[in-house]
C-alpha cells in the first residue's frame, strides 16, 4: 500500500477496504467483498444515529469508490448532503464531491443542495466558496444557472475576492451562461468584466475564457475587451521569461493566456484604431520573431509551448487576412516545420497550411511546397498525417497543378488506408470537376477512380458523373464510348455497371453507328452483367432496357423477351417483378409516339450545388475550403438549392397509360427527398403540372404541430427553432449555426410583416443578433411576439449574411401560425353540443369533406389535434370514430372559441371536416390549414 | 455549438481501466462507459511515432502516455492541439510533486483527491490555474486543513 496513511487527513478503513478489492482474485470476490461493504455502510446509516462526520465521510467515500468501480449506488445521498453543512473542509469536500459525481440535476435532492451552496458562496473562508462554486461548476443545471446568475457575478468583480475565488467563480460563470444564455445580464458586467484583464495577478487564463464566451454571446458588449486583450498580450510576449515567475513555462511566459488571448482576439474584426492594430500586428511579429531565436531549452516542452502560441498567432493571421507580410511568413514557418522530425509539427503545419491556402495573400506561398506534401502522402507512417496531407493537396489544388495532383491522390489511393478512402474519392470527383479543362479528362478521371476504388465510390459521385454527362452535349459521345469500353473488361464494379447502364440507355445512340459498339452488342454487353448485380442495379438495368426499346426498336424483341422472362417477372424482389411487368406492358401496349414522349431523354438538370461537395462538407465541415466559384456545374446558387440532393429519376407507369399521364407514379430511393424529385420530374415532360410545394414548405408544415426543430438547412448554415406560447404571447428562440469553417459576415436576422400582418402581430426583439458567425459556432436570437388580433399565414423572417464575400439571402417562414394562440378547453358532452349549437349560423361554419392523406387511425389524429393546440375531448361524440376538439384563440384584443368535428368514413377513406368558431373567419382559416393533414 | 472547451478528461492505463474520469458534458451513464472503452481503442494501437492528437467522432483527443497511463483530453477540432498537450504535461508534473513521484497506486488510493488537483488545475471544461507553483500552495494548504 503507498504512504498514504502516513497523511493527516487519510480515511485508514477506505484504504484497507481499497485494498481488499484489489487482491480479490476473482469478480465474485469483489461483488462478495462490495456486498458486505455495502451491508455494513447501509446498517451503519440506519441504525446509528450519532454516527460522527469522520466516519459518514469515510462511508460516503467507500460509497463513491464503489460507484466509481461501475456498481450502482441507491442510497446514501442523503448522507452526502448532510456533509455539506459540517464545519470541516474535509468533510465538505467529500459530500461535494459524492454530489458533483453521483447526483443527477432533477434530483429530489436539488433543492437542499442549492441551500447549501447559497450559504458556502457567501462563507467567508475562501475554500468553502470554492467548493460551492466547484459544485456550480460541475452540476451546472438550468435550476442552478437561475439560483446563481445574479450572484456568481459579484464574486467576480469583487474587490475582497481573492484571486482563486475569482478564477473559480469566472469558470462557474462561464459554465452557468452556457446551460442558460439568459442567465445572466450581459451589458450590465461588460465594462467590469473586461477589466479584469487589467488586472496585475496572472490568474486570468480563466478570465480570457469567460469574455471569449461573452463577446461570442454578445459582441457589442463586450468589443471594449479588443484593445486590453491586445496590451495584455503585449506585456506578455516582450517580457523575458523571468519577469512572469510562477507563470513561466519551460522558459516561455504564460503561454496558455497567451493563447487564449489570441483566441479571444478571432472573436471580432482586427481592431480599426491604428495604435491598437499597429500593437497587435508587433506582438504577432515578435511571436514570430521568437520561433526563429535558438531555442532556451531542448525539452519538447519548450517547444511545444512555443509553437501553441504560434499556431495560436497564424490562427490570428489568417483570422485577420489583410496583413500580407505576415501571412507569407506564417506560411514559411510552417514550410520549415513540414520536414521537422516532430510528427505533431509536421501535422500541426499541414492542418495550418491548410488555411493559409484559402488566403489571396498566402495562397501562391502554400503551393511551392507541393512537392513535400506530396512526399507527405506516400512517406509518412501515421495516416492522420497523411490525411492532412490530403487535406492540403485539396486545398492547394488549382487550374495549374491539378491534373498532377489529382493523379498523385488517384495513386495513393489504390494504398490509401480504409478509413479515409471514400473521403478521398469524394476529392478526387470534386477537383476533377472543379478543374476539368475538357470532359474526356473529367470522364476517365471519374471512371478510373470506379476502378481503383468502386467500393468507395458513393452514390453522389456516381450520380453527379450522370448529371454533368446529361447538362453537357459535348460530353456525352465520349462518355458513351468510354464507359462501354470500361464495361468490356472481365471484372467490373458495380458502380461503373450503374454509370454505364444509366448513360447508355441515355446516349447509347451515339456510338451504335459503330458496329462493335451496335445496339444488340451494348444490350448483351448489358446484360451480361445482370446476373451479378444487386436488386437496386438490376431496377436500374431494367430502366436501361425499356430506354434501348426506345433507342433501338430493332431490338424490341430481345428485350421483351428478357423483361417477360420469368426470372423478372415472379422475381422475389417486388421491385423488379413490378418494374419488369410494367415496362413489358408498357412496351407492348402504347404507341410510338407515347413511347417516345414518356422515355424521352432525360431534361437538363437544374444547376445547383455538387451534391459530393454538400457531401464532403457534411463529413468535415471545417475542412472544406474550395469555393464554388468556377465549378462548371454551379454558377450561382440559389441557397435553396443545396439541400435537394438529387437523385436519378427513374420513371415507371402504370399498365393502363391515360394519355394525359395523370397516373405517373414516381420511383424514388429515398421518401424525404420527394419533393425534389417532383420538381425534376415536372420540370419539363410534364409542363402542365405545377409544382406546389418545395421541401421546406413540407418541413414547415409540421410546425403547426410541433415547437422546436430545424427550420432551415442549407451547405452553409442551419437554422433551428424552439418557441414557446402562453396565450397571447409568444418567444422565438433561434438558434443560428454556422456550418462552414469560415465566418458568416455582416449577419442580419430580421423578421418582416408583410401587409397583412401589419397591426395583427407585435414583434420586439431584445437585441440585434451578431454580427458575425465565426466558422462552426452557433448564435442565438430571441424574438418576443405578441398576437394582437387574428391573423393567416405567418411572418417572414430574413436572413442575410455574407460567406467569403459572396452575399447570401434567404427568406423563411416563421413558424408562429394562429393556432400557436390557441389553448385547449376540456368540457363535457352536454356542454360542447350546447355551444356547438350556439355557433349555428350559416356564417359560423365551415365544412370540407376531403380524401383521406394518412391511414385513418383515430389515436394518430387526436395526437395531431393536440398538437395543434386543442383538447382533443373523449366521452363527447356518441361515434367513438369521430373527433371532436374545442379550443379558444387568444389575442391582445379579443378570444375566439373554436369548435372541431372530425368524421371518418373509412370505407371511403374520406373525412368530414367541420368547424365552428365565433369568427366565422377562425373557422375557415383552422379548415384550411388541418384538411391537409388528416 | 459554439463552443470550443474540454469535453472529457480521461486517465487509463493500458488495460483499459479507468483511473479519472471527469466529464465536462452531459452523458448517461452507457455512453460514457461507451466513450471510455471508444478511447481506449483508438489511443492505445498508437505508437510513438505518431501524432499526439487523434480524430474521435466528430472531437480530437489529446493524449500523452506516461508508462502504463494514458492522459487524454477530448476537445473540439478547432481547438489548440499543443497547449492541451503541454496542459496534460503541467497537470502530471503537479500530481508528481503532490503525490512524491506519483505512480497508478496513488491514483487509485487517493482518487478523491485527485478530483480536487483536477478542479485546481481544470474547471467548467477550461484551464483554470497555469503555474504549478500556485496549484501546489493551493493544494498543500487544504491538505492541512481539518
Amino acid at each position: 500500500m503507498p504512504t498514504v496513511s502516513s497523511r493527516g487527513d487519510a480515511m485508514r478503513g477506505l484504504a484497507v477496504f481499497i485494498s481488499d478489492i484489489r487482491n480479490c482474485k476473482s469478480k465474485e470476490a469483489e461483488s462478495k467483498r462490495i456486498n458486505k461493504e455495502l451491508a455494513n455502510i447501509r446498517s451503519k446509516f440506519k441504525g446509528d444515529k450519532t454516527l460522527d462526520g469522520y466516519s459518514k465521510k469515510k462511508y460516503v467515500c467507500k460509497l463513491l469508490f464503489i460507484f466509481l468501480l461501475g456498481h450502482d449506488i441507491d442510497f446514501g445521498h442523503m448522507e452526502a448532503v448532510n456533509l455539506l453543512s459540517s464545519n470541516k473542509y474535509t468533510e465538505k469536500q467529500i459530500g461535494y464531491l459524492f454530489i458533483s459525481v453521483l447526483v443527477s440535476s432533477n434530483s429530489d435532492l436539488m433543492k437542499l443542495i442549492i441551500q447549501n451552496i447559497k450559504n458556502d458562496i457567501s462563507s467567508p473562508k475562501p475554500v468553502h466558496v470554492n467548493l460551492a462554486l466547484h459544485c456550480i461548476a460541475n452540476i451546472g443545471s438550468v435550476e442552478m444557472s437561475e439560483a446563481f446568475g445574479q450572484e456568481v457575478p459579484k464574486l467576480l468583480v469583487s474587490a475582497h475576492a481573492s484571486a482563486s475565488v475569482k478564477q473559480s467563480a469566472a469558470l462557474c460563470l462561464l459554465r452557468l451562461i452556457r446551460t442558460l444564455p439568459e442567465a445572466m445580464t450581459y451589458a450590465e458586467w461588460a465594462s467590469r468584466v473586461i477589466h479584469l484583464l487589467n488586472d496585475q495577478h496572472m490568474w486570468l487564463t480563466a478570465a480570457t475564457s469567460l469574455i471569449h464566451t461573452l463577446s461570442q454571446l454578445s459582441p457589442g458588449d463586450y468589443k471594449g475587451c479588443v484593445s486590453l486583450a491586445v496590451s495584455r498580450l503585449s506585456r506578455i510576449v516582450t517580457s523575458t521569461y523571468t519577469d512572469l515567475q510562477d507563470y513561466t513555462y519551460y522558459f516561455v511566459p504564460a503561454p496558455w493566456l497567451s493563447v487564449k488571448l489570441l483566441r479571444l482576439l478571432q472573436c471580432y474584426p482586427v481592431p480599426e484604431e491604428p495604435a491598437v492594430r499597429g500593437r497587435l500586428v508587433e506582438c504577432l511579429e515578435t511571436i514570430l520573431n521568437k520561433c526563429q531565436e535558438p531555442p532556451k531549452s531542448k525539452k519538447v516542452q519548450h517547444s511545444n509551448s512555443k509553437n501553441a502560441v504560434l499556431f495560436e498567432a497564424i490562427n490570428l493571421i489568417i483570422h485577420i487576412d489583410s496583413e500580407p507580410n505576415l501571412l507569407v511568413r506564417a506560411c514559411n514557418q510552417l514550410g520549415q516545420f513540414l520536414q521537422h522530425r516532430e510528427t505533431n509539427l509536421r501535422y500541426l503545419a499541414l492542418e495550418s497550411m491548410c488555411l493559409l491556402a484559402g488566403s489571396e495573400f498566402s495562397a501562391d506561398a502554400v503551393k511551392k511546397h507541393r512537392e513535400t506534401v506530396i512526399n507527405a502522402l506516400k512517406t509518412e507512417r501515421d495516416v492522420s498525417v497523411r490525411q492532412r496531407a490530403v487535406d492540403l493537396l485539396y486545398a492547394m489544388c488549382d487550374k495549374t497543378n491539378s491534373e498532377e495532383i489529382v493523379a498523385e491522390m488517384l495513386a495513393y489511393l489504390k494504398k490509401a488506408d480504409y478509413a479515409i478512402r471514400e473521403e478521398m474519392v469524394l476529392k478526387v470527383a470534386i477537383l476533377s470537376e472543379k478543374y476539368a479543362s475538357d470532359y474526356t479528362w473529367y470522364v476517365d478521371t471519374i471512371l478510373k477512380l470506379i476502378r481503383v476504388a468502386g467500393d468507395y465510390v458513393s452514390e453522389e459521385v456516381w450520380h453527379r458523373v450522370i448529371q454533368i454527362v446529361i447538362n453537357r452535349d459535348d460530353a456525352q459521345g465520349y462518355a458513351a464510348k468510354t464507359v462501354f469500353e470500361n464495361l468490356q473488361a472481365p471484372a467490373c464494379h458495380e458502380n461503373m455497371v450503374k454509370v454505364g447502364g444509366y448513360i447508355l440507355g441515355e446516349f447509347g445512340n451515339l456510338i451504335a453507328g459503330d458496329e462493335r459498339s451496335s445496339p444488340l452488342v451494348q444490350f448483351n454487353l448489358l446484360h451480361s452483367k445482370f446476373h451479378l448485380c444487386t436488386p437496386s442495379t438490376r431496377a436500374l438495368l431494367l430502366s436501361t432496357y425499356i430506354k434501348f426499346i426506345n433507342l433501338f426498336p430493332e431490338i424490341k424483341p430481345t428485350i421483351q423477351n428478357v423483361l417477360q422472362n420469368n426470372n423478372q417477372l415472379r422475381n422475389a424482389d417486388v421491385e423488379l417483378q413490378q418494374r419488369a411487368l410494367e415496362y413489358s406492358q408498357l412496351s407492348s401496349i402504347t404507341s410510338q409516339d407515347v413511347l417516345a414522349t414518356v422515355l424521352e431523354e432525360m431534361p437538363p438538370f437544374p444547376e445547383r450545388e455538387s451534391s459530393i461537395l454538400a457531401k464532403l462538407k457534411k463529413k468535415k465541415p471545417a475542412s472544406v475550403q474550395v469555393s464554388l466559384v468556377g465549378c462548371f456545374m454551379c454558377k450561382d446558387h440559389a441557397t435553396m438549392s443545396v439541400l435537394l440532393n438529387h437523385i436519378p429519376v427513374w420513371v415507371s407507369l402504370t399498365p393502363y397509360l391515360s394519355p394525359t399521364f395523370a397516373s405517373v407514379q414516381v420511383r424514388y430511393h429515398s421518401p424525404i427527398l420527394a419533393p425534389s424529385l417532383l420538381l425534376q420530374l415536372y420540370h419539363r415532360p410534364f409542363p402542365t403540372m405545377s409544382l406546389v410545394f418545395t421541401y421546406f414548405d413540407c418541413a414547415f408544415n409540421l410546425f403547426m404541430f410541433k415547437n422546436s426543430g430545424v427550420l432551415f438547412e442549407n451547405a452553409l448554415i442551419q437554422v433551428g427553432v424552439k418557441c414557446e406560447f402562453k396565450e397571447q404571447y409568444g418567444r422565438v428562440g433561434l438558434f443560428f449555426g454556422n456550418k462552414t469553417g469560415n465566418q458568416l459576415q455582416n449577419f442580419a436576422a430580421a423578421v418582416s410583416l408583410g401587409p397583412e400582418h401589419q397591426g395583427k402581430i407585435n414583434v420586439a426583439t431584445q437585441k440585434e443578433p451578431p454580427s458575425q458567425i465565426d466558422g462552426g459556432a452557433q448564435v442565438q436570437h430571441f424574438i418576443n411576439l405578441e398576437c394582437i388580433s387574428m391573423f393567416s399565414g405567418s411572418p417572414n423572417l430574413q436572413l442575410r449574411y455574407q460567406h467569403s464575400s459572396a452575399p447570401q439571402q434567404v427568406t423563411l417562414k416563421l413558424p408562429v401560425i394562429i393556432n400557436k394562440f390557441m389553448e385547449g378547453v376540456d368540457m363535457n358532452s352536454g356542454d360542447f353540443f350546447s355551444r356547438w349549437k350556439q355557433l349555428g349560423q350559416p356564417t359560423q361554419e365551415t365544412q370540407k369533406i376531403f380524401q383521406a392523406r394518412h391511414p385513418i387511425d383515430t389515436e394518430a389524429a387526436r395526437t395531431k389535434l393536440t398538437g395543434f393546440g386543442m383538447c382533443a375531448l373523449t366521452n363527447v361524440d356518441p361515434n367513438p370514430e369521430n373527433l371532436v376538439g374545442s379550443g379558444i384563440i387568444k389575442t391582445k384584443t379579443s378570444q375566439i372559441g373554436c369548435l372541431l368535428r372530425l368524421e371518418p368514413n373509412k370505407q371511403a377513406k374520406m373525412y368530414r371536416l367541420t368547424v365552428r368558431s365565433s369568427v366565422g373567419e377562425a373557422a375557415a382559416l383552422i379548415c384550411s390549414m388541418l384538411e391537409e393533414h388528416f | 455549438s459554439c463552443i470550443n472547451m474540454i469535453r472529457f478528461i480521461l486517465i487509463q492505463n493500458r488495460a483499459g481501466k479507468t483511473r479519472l474520469a471527469k466529464w465536462y458534458m452531459q452523458f448517461d451513464d452507457d455512453e460514457k462507459q461507451k466513450l471510455i472503452e471508444e478511447v481506449h481503442a483508438v489511443v492505445t494501437v498508437r505508437d510513438a511515432k505518431h501524432t499526439n492528437f487523434v480524430e474521435f467522432r466528430n472531437f480530437k483527443i489529446v493524449y500523452r502516455r506516461y508508462a502504463g497511463l494514458y492522459f487524454c483530453i477530448c476537445v473540439d477540432v478547432t481547438d489548440n492541439n499543443l497547449a492541451y498537450l503541454e496542459a496534460i504535461h503541467n497537470f502530471v508534473e503537479v500530481l508528481n510533486e503532490y503525490f512524491h513521484n506519483v505512480c497508478e497506486l496513488d491514483l487509485v488510493f487517493n482518487f478523491y483527491k485527485v478530483y480536487t488537483v483536477v478542479d485546481e488545475m481544470f474547471l467548467a471544461g477550461e484551464i483554470r490555474e497555469t503555474s504549478q507553483t500556485k496549484v501546489i500552495q493551493q493544494l498543500l494548504m487544504l491538505q492541512n486543513l481539518e
